[in-house]
């Protein structure tokens, strides 16, 4: 197949889908066709897309196995949070000015970095100015001094693992182990209610056509032609006058937005945001969704993390307590059997089909020659 | 020491080079002068230290102690492997290193000269002039057919003269090719040595090789320069090198490398 009758094969199935999603099912909803439920959880889903496409852009375009892109992912979600903790305004517990968790620790004003989280404008910069600030930061600091491979996994995953005890500590003032909880507005409305929810699921779903959108275009330029050949020859890149550190750092960079713009909107939609989601493991499930959907593709780690959050919620209701083996046998299937994750699935097929219609018509006729 | 006024002839000046790997001396009291325009060929028995060598001067490694610079007084030590070749100095590995991912085409498209940055690189429209300079580097390297073939899918051979496509798509001012007929015929090997003889001149290159037969082909006008165990051994014409007792004892103890 031509390259451009792909790129219009694309072109439609992004159109439909993104129908599907910002139109179609909403309309459904507010219908009562489908479930608020499902709809919040399908919401959840397409944020965890937003996770595995960051992890993919990293791994699969850059191959560089990032394992702690779930830092990013609550870090985008903490400073919405934050911004959410102030809209309670005095309706917690305590039915004081300042969230409750602060009160439990004993204070009586609220502290100074909490107070330009009042403003949503300013805790929307937040989320994409922390997050991409430490990714900077760290990956300036990583690339330059040349870490690859399993070092650079390695060091992903203490980074995020260290956030997470960070976050777990009281005096940090960002609610401890209990994270953020029981919100009750976003930009004057309800959020527990079913049309801020619909809502929500709406900018999740433009979000993520977009940032589909946005990279399936970085692939096509040359950018992300360096990119790939990155992955495949870092040394003929380096010797080609490309300085190899500050492209990794651009993707990084760009990757930790993706996954802090996918938290941001996964917290008003779970209605909660903990130290939890930044320990290594949930960075080792996204990497599992994108291994699963099909590495070095698009389509593939949006799939993934449908298909693997709607087995994971199908299973711990009715096998709780082998989910981990669930998700550890789907990895190790995908590895050994299937390298290309779901999105292989056709083409294997179709080649198997060829190969067996050959082989018949072989059989068929063997006098023919 | 060389006056400026030598050395506007040289493009390469390496001098007193030291170099040890855990213990093991790789490059000792290394000289080695190449000219503008100059065509040198460079021999020697295995782990005579010619890959090393190549490392020194292109920034992959950095000498203990001697000096490497480029033409006038630009000092190599000092620099990193991206800002050497964006000097104008241009390598093509023993192993033929190609984006197997990439079509040939695009191959060619990375290695154009042209600006290096990331933003640059993000927002560049390939201009027709781009696509002409592809084109002539397809029609020279003989892969016109295969320009959307993905450079994995190539021979051993072809993926060789890519990768001497895509040196020459740098313009660089020094080229350093690593064995370059590895793997190929020795038709194909013959036009690779008529290829490089046809550089020489506008480009400077240094040849690492081991085909004896080559040697001779492309060596026929200029030096060769004899490495081993670090330091050079001999240097001169082919035939003078040939002849020569110290060279013959280094390769006769070998066996395996006479004129195939």
């Amino acid at each position: 197949m031509s390259a451009p009758t792909t790129r219009r094969i694309e072109f439609i199935a992004v159109a439909v889908i993104a129908t599907l999603l910002i139109v179609v099912f909403p309309l459904l909803n507010s219908a009562g066709v489908i479930s608020n439920f499902t709809l919040n959880l399908w919401g959840k889903y397409l944020c965890y897309a937003l996770l595995a496409i960051s992890v993919d852009l990293l791994w699969g375009y850059t191959g560089l196995l990032s394992l702690g892109q779930a830092l990013f992912f609550s870090l985008g979600g903490y400073m919405l949070g934050m911004h959410l903790m102030r809209m309670i305004g005095d309706l917690g517990q305590y039915k004081k000015p300042i969230p409750d968790f602060l009160i439990f620790l004993g204070w009586t004003e609220l502290p100074t970095f909490w107070k330009p989280f009042s403003s949503f404008p300013f805790a929307a910069a937040m989320v994409i100015l922390l997050p991409g600030l430490v990714a900077l930061l760290f990956g300036f600091l990583a690339f330059r001094s040349r870490i690859k491979g399993v070092y650079f996994s390695i060091l992903t995953q203490a980074l995020t693992y260290g956030g997470s005890l960070m976050f777990f500590r009281n005096d940090m003032l960002m609610g401890g182990n209990n994270g953020f909880t029981d919100y009750k507005f976003l930009l004057g409305a309800d959020v527990r209610d079913a049309s801020t929810q619909r809502a929500l699921f709406i900018a999740t779903a433009v979000t993520l056509v977009l940032v589909y959108l946005g990279c399936s275009w970085l692939s096509r330029t040359k950018l992300g032609l360096i990119q790939r050949a990155i992955r495949d020859g870092e040394n003929r890149v380096l010797f080609s006058g490309y300085a190899a550190a500050g492209f990794k750092l651009f993707i990084f960079v760009v990757a930790a937005l993706i996954a802090s713009v996918g938290g941001a909107l996964y917290v008003p939609q779970v209605g909660i945001i903990n130290p939890s989601e930044m320990t290594p493991d949930k960075s080792l499930e996204a990497v599992v969704w994108v291994a699963v959907g099909g590495r070095g593709t698009l389509v593939g780690p949006v799939i993934g993390a449908i298909v693997v959050n709607a087995l994971k919620s199908w299973a711990t209701r009715a096998y709780p307590d082998l989910w981990l083996f669930f998700l550890g046998g789907m990895f190790i299937i995908v590895v050994l059997l299937l390298p290309g994750g779901i999105v292989s699935l056709p083409g294997r097929i179709k080649t198997w089909w060829a190969r067996r219609t050959a082989a018949s018509a072989e059989t068929a006729a063997p006098l023919a020659s | 020491m060389t006056t400026p006024r030598e050395k506007t002839h040289l493009i390469l000046t390496v001098e007193g080079v030291n170099k040890t790997f855990d213990g093991f001396k790789a490059i000792t009291n290394l000289n080695f002068y190449l000219d503008r325009g100059e065509l040198r060929t460079v021999i020697g028995p295995n782990g005579a230290g010619k890959s090393t060598f190549f490392d020194l001067i292109t920034g992959r490694t950095k000498p203990d102690t001697g000096k490497i610079e480029f033409g006038w007084d630009t000092d190599l030590t000092a620099l990193n492997e991206y800002e050497i070749n964006r000097l104008g100095i241009g390598r093509k590995f023993q192993t033929p290193s190609v984006y197997g991912d990439h079509t040939v085409w695009e191959n060619l498209l990375l290695s154009l000269k042209g600006p290096r940055g990331v933003f640059a690189t993000l927002f560049h429209r390939t201009r027709s002039e781009q696509r002409d300079r592809i084109d002539e580097l397809l029609t020279l390297i003989r892969l016109d057919a295969k320009r959307d073939w993905l450079a994995g899918k190539l021979a051993h051979g072809e993926k060789q003269w890519l990768e001497i496509g895509m040196l020459l798509a740098q313009d660089p001012q020094v080229l350093l090719v690593d064995e370059p007929a590895a793997g190929m015929t020795d038709d194909e090997t013959h036009r690779t040595g008529e290829l490089l003889l046809s550089l020489a001149g506008k480009h400077s290159i240094v040849v690492v090789e081991h085909d004896m037969a080559f040697v001779k082909q492309i060596a026929r006008d200029g030096k060769v320069t004899v490495l081993h165990q670090g330091t050079v051994l001999c240097e001169g014409q082919f035939d003078e090198v040939q002849s020569d007792t110290k060279v013959r004892e280094v390769y006769l103890g070998r066996g395996k490398h006479g004129t195939r």
